[in-house]
């Protein structure tokens, strides 16, 4: 069985992230990491191996240095092995245009199944996955909480988290399940892990080998332009009442009813 | 599981020295460090003095990411309301002392130990050392065992392994300081004009007097390149036999709002604040800095001294790194671990000015600690210059009456006298 796990390295959640000020990008500052939901992602790959059979993990990602560090951490955690897709022709891509090559580095994998964050922590879009499902043509699960395969490996069944509740989903493999919270929790890697992941070899796979024109990969390909970002509007003054709690009472009364018009 | 030559713990200065000098040799070297990198848990004033280390680690110096060369260095004595400053420049202060960012000295450290060969984890605590048939065989880090041929404690002042290994006390409050400091961002063109400073060149500056309200301490404020490092350092058992003294930050707040600090870091932003426990100083060197398949290093092995004028801990946490890997390599070479073998690393540091520095200074800390230090004396040099420049309503004594007068009722008893005395410690 071959289980594909798509990564990606995203902004820690405590790096400082700041909108430039024409509004053109963001500014972030250099602290990465595998993102939190792909790590669930490596971490159900690996108890599934873990359950025996002969199961093979590969680690997927597109981009460059940073992609490399994402990989070697699903690789410290103990996945076999690891993809990079990595070729200028495809910076700056949207959703679309990644699935794109990420679908058509799959087409020659021969997966049995796609795990992948259900979105990633700094673009918060969650499409990836279900587009290289799309793409696969094969089915797919978002927001997974619980995987059971069934013996035969042919087919599992599914917990999704919806509004107030759990769907259980019975789904012939192959399929793209997207990890949500509480899946799993993910192991942290063992030193000995990380050293060897440090010396692994990664695999590069640039646009020729994946076999698609330039001309639907990157920015060529993409569907989407992302045209500025704004910045949470500044807080406005605190203002500090003073005097008694019942004048204090009093006044917050008469703010909430004039001012904010709340009540 | 394969053994490491080296395991070292804490990528501090000691700890990447000495995994640098490993690697470099062509040996299996793990570091593992608590913090998010090497650098990120580290409190240091902080200006290194390079002349000692040349010889130790040539290559590195010419790329290393200095601050700015120190060239002045100030002295400030305060009382409540007053503060006299000396200043010193000497055109010999070239490539002498550096003022140093650590979190960003010791990431670039790490990256040469990295390319060398060597690793670096980071976010990994070492809570045990692996013990087989008594004798230390690697560390155990969140329950994983790590073996290792040798390992080597570079992890700090508290060194928890070192104690473990049964070659130290815990850290005694006489020794350990507690230390406050902000990293404050202006530009370079006005750190140049606020310490009159040309491009690179840098400004050491000491305080000491009333701003630590009687606690034993001082505080600093170094430039670096586009920031200042400002900070405060009180010593926890002088602070601890102060009931009423106020807290840390209410101190440190008091220090930065003074007449004599407030212009120097006015529209700066504050771009780092930390806090945290360092050696003071004044502690004896560990006296056996080896065991079977283990050694000691830098500020774990109680190598840190304060000599009044600067607390030194850097230069020797990069030498004992040095030495510490010096001594693997002999032992590697030997294929003997045990103390016999590791032994001469006593030896190298005996040799190296890392202890005869410590010799020299090592009564320092029982003479600066004397209270009247931080409290009667610059609080009296103050007075005495204000009775100086003073010109008041009624006549004025001649100058050097009034300097006689101040020497006689300040300096002319028996305590001033044995204090003098006393300083010839330092």
């Amino acid at each position: 069985m071959h289980i594909a796990v798509l990564v990606k390295q995203v902004p820690d959640s405590e790096a400082t992230v700041q909108v430039k000020a024409d509004g053109s990008g963001v500014e972030i500052e250099d602290r990465y990491t595998l993102n939190f939901f792909d790590s669930l992602a490596v971490e159900e790959a690996l108890r599934i191996k873990g359950q025996g059979g002969d199961v093979v993990v590969t680690i997927i990602t597109l981009g460059g240095q940073k992609g490399v560090e994402a990989l070697r951490t699903g690789l410290a955690m103990g996945a076999d092995q690891a993809v990079l897709l990595d070729d200028p022709a495809f910076a700056g891509g949207d959703e679309y245009a990644t699935a794109m090559v990420l679908a058509a580095a799959l087409k020659g994998m021969q997966v049995d199944m796609i795990l992948c964050g259900k979105e990633a922590f700094d673009d918060s879009s969650g499409v990836v996955g279900p587009l290289v499902a799309e793409f696969l043509s094969m089915p797919s699960v978002t927001s997974v909480v619980k995987i059971q395969l069934a013996p035969d490996k042919g087919s599992a069944l599914i917990e999704r988290e919806i509004e107030g509740g759990k769907e259980v989903i019975k789904v012939s493999l192959p399929v793209l399940l997207s990890a949500q919270k509480g899946l799993n929790e993910a192991r942290v890697p063992p030193v000995m892990g990380v050293m060897k992941a440090m010396r692994a070899e990664i695999k590069k796979l640039d646009l020729a080998a994946i076999g698609l024109p330039a001309t639907v990969v990157g920015r060529a390909g993409s569907k989407e332009e992302i045209l500025r970002y704004h910045r949470h509007p500044q807080r406005p003054a605190v203002t500090m009442l003073q005097g008694e709690a019942a004048d204090i009472v009093r006044q917050v009364v008469g703010l909430l009813k004039e001012e904010a018009k709340v009540i | 599981m394969e053994r490491m030559d080296a395991v070292v713990v804490g990528a501090g200065l000691a700890g990447l020295t000495c995994a640098y000098r490993l690697a470099c040799e062509g040996m299996q070297v793990l570091v593992l460090e608590r913090g998010d990198h090497p650098g990120s848990k580290n409190v240091t004033g902080g200006r290194i003095y390079l002349r000692p280390l040349r010889p130790y680690l040539p290559e590195l110096w010419d790329k290393a990411p200095l601050e700015r060369q120190v060239t002045k260095e100030v002295i400030t004595m305060m009382s409540a309301g007053a503060a006299f400053t000396a200043q010193f420049t000497s055109d010999k202060f070239r490539e002498h002392s550096y003022t140093i960012l650590r979190s960003r000295f010791d990431k670039w450290l790490g990256e040469r130990v990295v390319e060398r060969g060597g690793f670096i984890v980071p976010q990994r605590r070492v809570t045990d050392l692996l013990r087989e048939d008594g004798r230390i065989a690697g560390v155990v880090s969140e329950g994983e065992e790590i073996p290792a041929h040798v390992v080597v404690a570079a992890d700090g002042a508290l060194s928890l392994l070192a104690e473990q290994a049964g070659l130290r006390g815990p850290l005694a409050p006489r020794h350990a300081a507690v230390a406050l400091k902000e990293v404050i961002k202006l530009t370079p063109p006005v750190i140049e004009e606020r310490f009159g400073l040309s491009p690179g060149e840098g400004a050491a500056h000491l305080f000491f007097g009333a701003i630590t309200e009687g606690v034993f301490g001082g505080g600093f404020l170094y430039t670096n390149q586009e920031t200042v490092s400002l900070g405060l350092v009180l010593g926890i058992d002088s602070f601890l036999r102060h009931p009423a003294a106020r807290e840390t930050h209410a101190i440190f707040e008091a220090f930065k709002g003074r007449r004599e600090i407030a212009p120097l870091i006015k529209g700066g932003e504050l771009v780092e604040y930390s806090a945290h426990l360092i050696p003071e100083g004044g502690n004896k060197p560990v006296r056996q800095p080896y065991t079977d398949g283990f050694l000691v290093a830098g500020d774990a092995a109680g190598l840190a001294l304060n000599m009044g004028i600067t607390v030194r801990g850097m230069e020797f946490a990069m030498a004992s790194g040095y030495l510490a890997a010096q001594t693997v390599k002999q032992a590697k070479e030997k294929g003997d671990y045990s103390a016999t073998t590791l032994a001469a690393y006593a030896t190298l540091l005996k040799e190296s000015f890392v202890l005869k520095d410590m010799e020299t200074f090592r009564r320092s800390l029982d003479v600066l600690e004397n209270p009247r230090m931080t409290g009667f004396y610059p609080a009296w040099v103050c007075k005495v210059m204000e009775d100086v420049f003073w010109i008041g309503e009624g006549p004025k004594q001649r100058v050097s009456f009034t300097i006689w007068k101040g020497i006689r009722q300040g300096l002319f008893n028996l305590r001033a006298i044995k204090d003098l005395l006393r300083l010839r410690r330092i």
